[in-house]
């Protein structure tokens, strides 16, 4: 239930509310061991942590793809359960690392409309959802073309689209930086910041973390292990060493 | 959104054949081929007939012949065994330049021959005046199943990803030393192709997941196909009309 009461004007639920989040793979394996974050509107947070942490586990849960094995996923103050699944997953946008997963429709156009069409949007509102999403990432022109012809930057830029289109409460990035070049990376950063929209970026690269988060959890053997400003967190080598995250070559805070 | 999805065997353009709704095409195309497929293989005359009719489709369309032709000759290994069965049917011969031919066999081949030109010309006018796109939405405006849609819809995406897949996998085996001139040197070929299968597989289930992410609940969002008017139905079912007459025609004169 959403906090509309006397009150419900004055404060508006998080966009994310996790507690004690814990989950198991059906082989056994443990993946999640009691995660709690909480997620303001408008934040943009850095999720990180090295492979095998649990975050795409935990990014899975955020749109009910896993079930809570114990613990809540709360969006917006809607809980993730069975009957809210479809209004769960407009209300969370994942972008998924590779943008050929993410692209699967003939054209851009049919692809940004593939979601809000799923979420009953209708004529002429979808048009205007599609004009306006690829709008806010700079792709107004390439609605005709096909995913295959575009360039990994403007891919990705797409695919942020497609997830745009649907009006999410939060934006969840899976890596959004790998396999661009350094202008395509600013480029996003840029789309990305302009944005102002709640943020939850998954990412290795620190730096970008960095540059669009103002704050960093980072995530090991399936709990939070720190939860901090980015730059802080980012200035502990201590901390960094202890869950294999390191600054690139000639990177020092 | 009409461009859509460029494919070899489509070719811009903006006549009235290319505006005319896919889905209309479709039946359109289908009538005219049952048609050929029922004129009786004696009755010559109406296969020019059909082949005149063909024609001016490709006049309104501006399609010249020499794009057609060459995209047809697909049909040739099909026609190997059609130039085969005047040799080797049974029944009475006749002899033609010192070979001696079976008349069932000339008959049949000639069938084949004539049949699976035409075919091959009418899908080849359909595709080359239809983006592929709006075939697929086509084929789901005249109530083919939702999932074969799907299907269609991820094949025509993803056979391109494949594609560069394999080349890339291709060219990481060469890189390597690798070059496959006889038989026994195929493993490490056989072996890509099934790493192939198994990547594909791995995307398909992270396509699927994406789409679930996206509200995806096992039907595709309606394509923005509009209904044909009865004025564009009609119009644009004169030439499949034409040939099921011709084709009537031809069991009538025989």
């Amino acid at each position: 239930m959403r906090g509309v009461g006397i009150l419900g004007a004055v404060s508006s639920p998080p966009s994310l509310e996790v507690s004690g989040l814990a989950f198991a793979y059906p082989d056994g394996h443990q993946a999640l061991f009691g995660v709690d974050l909480r997620i303001e509107r408008g934040e943009r947070v850095a999720l990180l942590g090295p492979n095998g942490a649990g975050k795409t586990t935990l990014v899975l849960h955020l749109n009910g793809v896993h079930r809570a094995g114990a613990g809540e996923v709360r969006v917006g103050g809607l809980e993730v359960t069975r009957e809210h699944v479809q209004e769960i997953r407009r209300r969370v946008g994942i972008v998924f690392q590779d943008p050929d997963d993410q692209l699967f429709m003939p054209t851009v156009g049919d692809d940004v409309a593939f979601g809000p069409a799923n979420f009953g949007v209708t004529e002429p509102e979808l048009s205007q959802r599609v004009s306006d999403a690829l709008d806010a990432v700079g792709m107004a022109d390439l609605a005709d073309r096909s995913p295959m012809h575009l360039s990994g930057g403007q891919r990705r830029r797409v695919a942020l689209a497609t997830v745009l289109a649907c009006d999410p409460e939060i934006l969840v990035l899976d890596e959004p930086s790998t396999h661009l070049d350094p202008v395509a990376r600013r480029e996003l950063a840029e789309v990305l910041l302009g944005l102002d929209r709640t943020m939850l970026m998954v990412t290795h690269d620190l730096p970008y973390a960095l540059q669009l988060c103002p704050r960093s959890v980072v995530i090991d053997g399936g709990v939070v292990v720190a939860d901090a400003p980015t730059w802080d967190i980012l200035a502990d080598p201590d901390l960094l060493a202890a869950h294999r995250l390191e600054l690139p070559f000639g990177f020092a805070l | 959104m009409a461009a859509g999805h460029a494919h070899p065997l489509y070719r811009a353009g903006d006549s009235a054949v290319h505006r005319l709704p896919a889905h209309v095409k479709i039946v359109v195309a289908f009538v005219f081929v049952l048609a050929v497929v029922a004129t009786p293989r004696e009755a010559f005359a109406v296969f020019g007939c059909h082949l005149l009719l063909l024609a001016g489709v490709w006049v309104v369309a501006r399609i010249p012949p020499g794009w057609l032709a060459t995209r047809a000759l697909i049909e040739a290994p099909f026609v190997v065994l059609a130039v085969l069965l005047p040799f080797f049917a049974a029944g009475p011969r006749v002899e033609w330049w010192g070979m001696s031919l079976s008349v069932d066999g000339l008959l049949a081949g000639w069938n084949i021959l004539v049949k699976g030109t035409l075919g091959v010309l009418v899908s080849v006018t359909l595709a080359a005046t239809t983006p592929l796109r709006d075939l697929v939405s086509g084929l789901s405006r005249l109530r083919v199943p939702a999932m074969v849609c799907v299907i269609a819809t991820l094949m025509l995406r993803y056979l391109e990803v494949i594609v560069a897949e394999a080349r890339r996998m291709r060219l990481a085996r060469v890189s390597r030393g690798h070059d496959p001139r006889f038989v026994w040197q195929l493993g490490a070929t056989v072996r890509s192709v099934g790493a192939l299968f198994l990547r594909s597989y791995e995307r398909g289930e992270r396509v699927h997941l994406a789409m679930l992410s996206r509200g995806y609940t096992g039907t595709m969002p309606a394509f923005t196909t509009a209904p044909a008017s009865t004025a564009t139905w009609s119009v644009a079912l004169l030439p499949a009309a034409a040939a099921v007459v011709c084709a009537a025609s031809g069991y009538w004169v025989r």
